[in-house]
């Protein structure tokens, strides 16, 4: 929960966060070191100076430290913690839903955990997309277009093999797709961050969510046209996010081609945890106005009412939490501060 | 004494070629980014030896061979050189760059063994005409600044355009670059051409400048959001936060600056 300064309680849904472990005891190869190390220069290149962390803790943080960064120290009221598998570069995976569900166990009530799955694997990712249904009831899913999979080094929503996947989704009814364009590496002659994929998905899966991490960003014009002409397209803010606080200017004109184009129903928060915490973040947003003539120009501003909404209504939609009885359960049972 | 100065000499012909070499994606010079790490002449044999290194290890490789062969290609228009070596440091595909660029095949051969047989051109063309928006996008809102009006703007000739000074700011710098890409691409033959026109070589309307101008705000967008992280990240990458009295501060980590290349790495 966010208090702002006249008292108003603002519900924080937080649509983008990890429970990773990047250790050094975990990396497979030159590969892992180097996706933890490149985690970390986005750490330390955008956050501000006092929230700096070292380098082991950011590698591997404890069950303690998600609740704390997130719920006691961060305003955060739920959090959903995606699943990037990267097998390939990890020996137990960077992060697994059985390792993130077992951390989220002890506070149920404010965890989503998503799934994730690899198109590639065939039948055997089918198989998988049931085990998680079943045994955790995911409501949705992580997909990584950039991820490695033996020879091939990366793979797009409309593939064949993803629209099997995606089909079992709709049928098992996990409907949030949550979607991470990365630098996909073969063939080179495809733009790597290319976001027409989600064009076919979204048109083709009309039940499923389709909620685009850090706004398809380097992409983001095509991405606004894409969500403009589909209902089922959300932008997901994380990575865009820490830009309020480096580059406060530039931030304002994201924003006003997101409001511009997607409008305000369909923007969701997210703080990437670990890669930054979201107090900072979530403070920073009730504060900041997109700067005045950027905001004429497009005709749109951040309103109070925004903001709610991209803090936590619209995450809330499409996880389908009443936010009263979120409130309610959560006042119920109060963050706790473990005795140190 | 003079052996060393003539070294000087050439190494700086070097690097004014080098200025020449654009990040696609950026359509900023590969030095002014920072990513040349080492330019070495031996005036023995007239090799040239450049190393550069990108911001990650998971740079896209399609414009790291891209860096790589123009690398190649500027310095080999300079007659004394003889041999080039071009090394791309700590990156994913860093060995079938280096094998690439240095073998001695030519672009288009290196390239089609990684993209199904495809080419690069359309990636090429498609980022050149980010870059021609970029730059036309800095001289427009110049233009604007300077309190040139809507209708004066799209009637402009490359002669008018050539008489204005704007002394100074980002929009002095890309005027010329922009104008180079107006010809190079013939979308200005003579000086009495029109001075904007799309890229498509459609001249602009008063009435449509404010629409054309936010589709060009919209590219730039794009582009600023992969410089600004690219600045970013080159200039964090190897370093690490040590927590002191005052708090975490950003020190370099000199001695683990390189990371091993081990064999994994050509899986």
């Amino acid at each position: 929960m966010f208090r702002t300064k006249d008292g108003k309680e603002i519900f924080v849904v937080d649509g983008h966060t990890h429970f990773w472990d990047g250790s050094p005891e975990n990396q497979s190869n030159v590969h892992g070191k180097q996706f933890i190390d490149c985690f970390y220069a986005y750490h330390t290149n955008l956050s501000p100076p006092e929230q700096l962390w070292e380098k082991a803790r950011f590698e591997k943080y404890s069950e303690d430290d998600v609740y704390r960064d997130l719920f006691i120290d961060g305003p955060d009221d739920v959090a959903i913690i995606q699943s990037t598998y990267l097998k390939d570069f990890y020996k137990n995976g960077f992060s697994s839903i059985e390792r993130s569900s077992t951390m989220a166990s002890r506070h149920p009530e404010r965890f989503i955990v998503n799934g994730s799955f690899d198109p590639r694997d065939g039948e055997k990712a089918l198989e998988y997309i049931h085990y998680m249904k079943e045994n955790f009831d995911i409501q949705g899913v992580k997909m990584y277009t950039a991820e490695w999979n033996g020879e091939s080094k990366g793979w797009a929503l409309n593939d064949p093999a993803a629209y099997k996947c995606f089909e079992l989704c709709d049928k098992l009814g996990i409907k949030n797709i949550h979607v991470h364009k990365g630098p996909t590496i073969i063939p080179l002659s495809m733009d790597a961050f290319d976001v027409r994929d989600v064009d076919y998905a979204a048109t083709d899966f009309q039940n499923l969510n389709w909620i685009i991490e850090h706004c398809g960003l380097p992409r983001l014009d095509d991405f606004c046209w894409i969500a403009t002409q589909e209902t089922n397209v959300y932008g997901g803010l994380a990575v865009a996010m820490p830009f309020i606080f480096s580059r406060p200017r530039y931030f304002g004109e994201m924003m006003a081609e997101l409001l511009f184009w997607i409008g305000e129903d369909k923007i969701l928060f997210g703080s990437d945890y670990a890669i930054w915490t979201p107090q900072w973040l979530v403070e920073q947003f009730w504060e900041y106005q997109i700067p005045e003539d950027i905001a004429k120009e497009r005709g749109v501003q951040l309103t109070d009412e925004i903001k709610e909404k991209i803090l936590g209504l619209n995450a809330a939609a499409l996880y389908d939490i009443d936010v009263e009885a979120k409130k309610a359960q959560l006042s119920a049972s109060p963050v706790q501060i473990a005795a140190e | 004494m003079f052996l060393e100065m003539h070294r000087d000499e050439l190494e700086l012909e070097i690097w004014q070629r080098l200025d020449l070499v654009t990040d696609p994606e950026l359509d900023e010079p590969i030095t002014d980014m920072g990513f040349v790490e080492r330019v070495d002449v031996n005036t023995d044999s007239n090799l040239v030896e450049v190393e550069f290194r990108l911001p990650t290890y998971w740079c896209s490789p399609n414009f790291a061979f891209l860096m790589a062969f123009d690398i190649r290609h500027e310095i080999g228009k300079l007659s004394w050189v003889h041999k080039i070596k071009v090394t791309l440091n700590d990156h994913c595909f860093a060995d079938r760059v280096n094998d690439g660029v240095n073998g001695g095949k030519d672009f288009i051969e290196v390239f089609s063994e990684y993209c199904n047989g495809d080419d690069l051109n359309s990636i090429r063309v498609k980022f050149l005409e980010k870059a021609f928006v970029r730059r036309q996008e800095t001289v427009l809102l110049g233009l604007e600044a300077s309190g040139f009006s809507g209708p004066r703007i799209v009637s402009m000739t490359l002669a008018q355009l050539d008489a204005i000074d704007f002394a100074g700011g980002e929009e002095e710098k890309q005027k010329p670059r922009y104008r180079e890409l107006l010809l190079s691409q013939g979308l200005a033959k003579t000086s009495d051409d029109p001075a904007f026109v799309t890229w498509e070589g459609e001249q602009l309307t008063a009435a449509g400048l404010r629409d054309y101008l936010a589709q060009l705000r919209g590219v730039r967008i794009n582009m600023e959001f992969n410089g600004a992280l690219c600045r970013g990240l080159q200039s964090t990458r190897y370093k690490e936060v040590e927590i002191g009295e005052d708090g975490p501060t950003l020190i370099d980590f000199i001695q683990n600056r390189v990371p091993p290349r081990v064999s994994e790495a050509r899986n």
